[in-house]
């Protein structure tokens, strides 16, 4: 019984608890704080989008206003911005129409151009990567083609137009191709000039591992040199956009340039105006897909 | 005798642009037997990276071989991986991915998928690094940088490391340490190296011989200073032991008293 005894010299903590302890206790629910309708973190979020957007809004109505007086005048010879906007609401409320020929929304004409672009440009991107690679890689390529590149570089696009025109004997090809020789040189040069930076510790990585040529070109000298492609293949959107509207303007057509120069012809200077704005806008677009593709694909070592 | 492991036979180098020639590496032999660690030391500019590169196949001998198990060197392979001094891990790799590339290439047709993955993650914990398998080479510090240009080495297996002033761009702290964890590697794999260095202590603690070059141009292996210190080796225990302090001692004599770097003065 040392059990009982060793009970007895322990003193309890605690005296038990009686059996019949009142088991009746009230649930007081506690206010919950109020949660303010702004987190604090939606706050700054808040905050950071306001100083993003509110300078190029303010920017951009500053400039509106200073055209509005400038051009208010029932004599002056362009239309205020306001004016822009009433004459050309059809044209605004209405992008995809279509009434056959060349009278189709600006949703339609822009597509045209786009699809112009695409086209020329996928090439040129193609091509351009391929050559720069040639001429990046190899010393005697270099100096074979180099010095041709940078003569054929400073042909002003239009230039290439008659003599396409001539080749191809139709619009459609020879805008396309005139996109493609715009967009190629900054591909080239930018790929040639990435692909001689490799540093040579890549090189001796590839060389430690013995790398074969396809496994060094996908492996090594796509990867090192993709900031710099990015760079040439960002220009070469930013030009064949500019090419595009010059290019349209002589092949007439469906497109956003056939539609600014027919403007012109009929004197509906806020079609153009308009026509100006949607152009700047999908060249911004396109501008920012190409350095988020940029973003992607080289996993943030490019610039976006 | 047993047959050298690495054999390094009447190697000379020379640069010529145009007319001129510039001699930086002349008739240097050197034999190391397996599992041995061996480091260079020399002034900066004595031709002892020209040397690692020979060895590494990345620069040809103007005359002279290199023989590893009686095979000609006179390619890079991964049977001799070189740690760089500047890591030169790939920066769109993670570093998982940077030693899997290594292990792919090497073991691509002897191991399966399952096999490489495990092997490059045994790598990778040997150098403590698992825990940042997934991080770019960007996010990490030097010295783990440094640690995972180990790893893709070590995951080669090669017969040779050979390792380009592994730790010279590290700070003093984050040195010692990884000379601990190399040390700690070389006692567990027995790897044969050859480490270039210009670090005294490191190459005291660290090698079997130390190899002493003398001051280009035209440099040549001056000494060879066997250290007779039992394995494995502590640091703390090391400095006050007199056959390290006499080790120590014959290396900075020979590199600053017969062979002071002239143009550093």
């Amino acid at each position: 019984m040392t059990q009982t005894a060793a009970a007895s010299n322990v003193t309890p903590l605690k005296p038990a608890q009686p059996a019949e302890a009142p088991a009746s206790a009230r649930v007081v629910a506690l206010p919950t704080p109020k949660k303010p309708f702004f987190g604090p973190r939606m706050k700054t979020r808040a905050m950071d989008a306001a100083a993003t957007f509110i300078p190029p809004l303010l920017t951009v109505g500053a400039l509106l206003l200073f055209w509005e007086v400038l051009c208010s005048s029932p004599t002056s010879s362009l239309p205020s911005p306001s004016r822009v906007v009433t004459d050309t609401w059809e044209l605004i409320a209405n992008p995809f129409y279509d009434n056959g020929g060349n009278d189709k929304g600006l949703g339609w004409q822009l597509y045209a151009s786009l699809k112009r672009v695409a086209l020329g440009y996928a090439l040129a991107a193609v091509v351009g990567i391929g050559l720069g690679a040639l001429v990046g890689a190899s010393t005697w390529a270099m100096r074979g083609l180099d010095p041709v590149f940078q003569v054929l570089r400073t042909i002003p696009p239009l230039a290439w137009l008659p003599l396409s025109l001539a080749a191809f004997r139709d619009g459609e090809p020879s805008a396309i191709f005139v996109i493609f020789i715009t967009a190629i040189w900054p591909v080239i040069i930018n790929t040639a000039v990435g692909i001689r930076n490799i540093p040579q510790d890549y090189k001796n990585v590839a060389e430690v591992l013995r790398l074969n040529p396809i496994e060094y070109f996908s492996k090594i000298m796509l990867p090192a040199a993709a900031p710099y492609i990015f760079t040439g293949l960002r220009i070469g959107i930013g030009l064949s956009w500019l090419a595009i509207v010059a290019a349209e303007m002589l092949i007439g057509g469906v497109g956003i340039g056939f539609f600014i120069w027919d403007a012109w012809n009929s004197s509906r200077i806020s079609d153009i105006i308009l026509a100006l704005v949607y152009v700047g806008a999908v060249g911004f677009v396109l501008d920012r897909i190409v350095a988020l593709i940029a973003v992607a694909v080289t996993r943030g070592t490019a610039n976006a | 005798m047993t047959k050298p492991f690495l054999k390094i036979e009447h190697v000379d180098k020379s640069f010529s642009r145009g007319a001129m020639t510039n001699e930086v590496l002349k008739d240097v032999s050197l034999e190391v037997a397996e599992g041995e660690f061996i480091s260079i030391i020399g002034h900066s500019g004595c031709g002892k990276s020209t040397l690692l590169n020979i060895v590494a196949g990345l620069t040809k001998a103007t005359k002279g071989v290199v023989f590893l198990q009686d095979k000609v060197v006179d390619e890079p392979g991964p049977d001799r991986a070189v740690v760089f001094q500047n890591h030169s891990l790939l920066p769109w790799l993670t570093c998982y991915e940077n030693v899997a590339l290594a292990v792919d290439k090497v073991f691509g047709k002897t191991k399966s998928k399952a096999e490489r993955h495990d092997w490059t993650m045994h790598k990778l914990k040997l150098v403590h690094m698992e825990h940042a398998k997934d991080r770019r080479p960007s996010e990490i510090s030097g010295g783990m940088k440094q640690r995972i240009g180990i790893a893709r080495a070590l995951a080669m297996q090669p017969k040779v490391l050979l390792l380009d002033e592994p730790f010279g761009a590290l700070d003093a702290l984050t040195r010692t340490h990884l000379q601990d964890q190399v040390m700690q590697i070389q006692t567990e794999l027995n790897n044969t190296v050859l480490m270039i260095t210009h670090d005294v202590d490191e190459a005291v603690l660290l090698s079997d011989r130390i190899v002493m070059m003398t001051n280009g141009p035209s440099a040549r292996i001056g000494e060879v200073l066997e250290v007779p210190l039992e394995r494995p080796r502590n640091r703390l225990e090391l400095v006050s032991d007199r056959a390290y302090i006499a080790a120590r001692a014959a290396v900075l004599k020979f590199l600053y008293e017969r062979h002071r770097f002239v143009e550093a003065a």
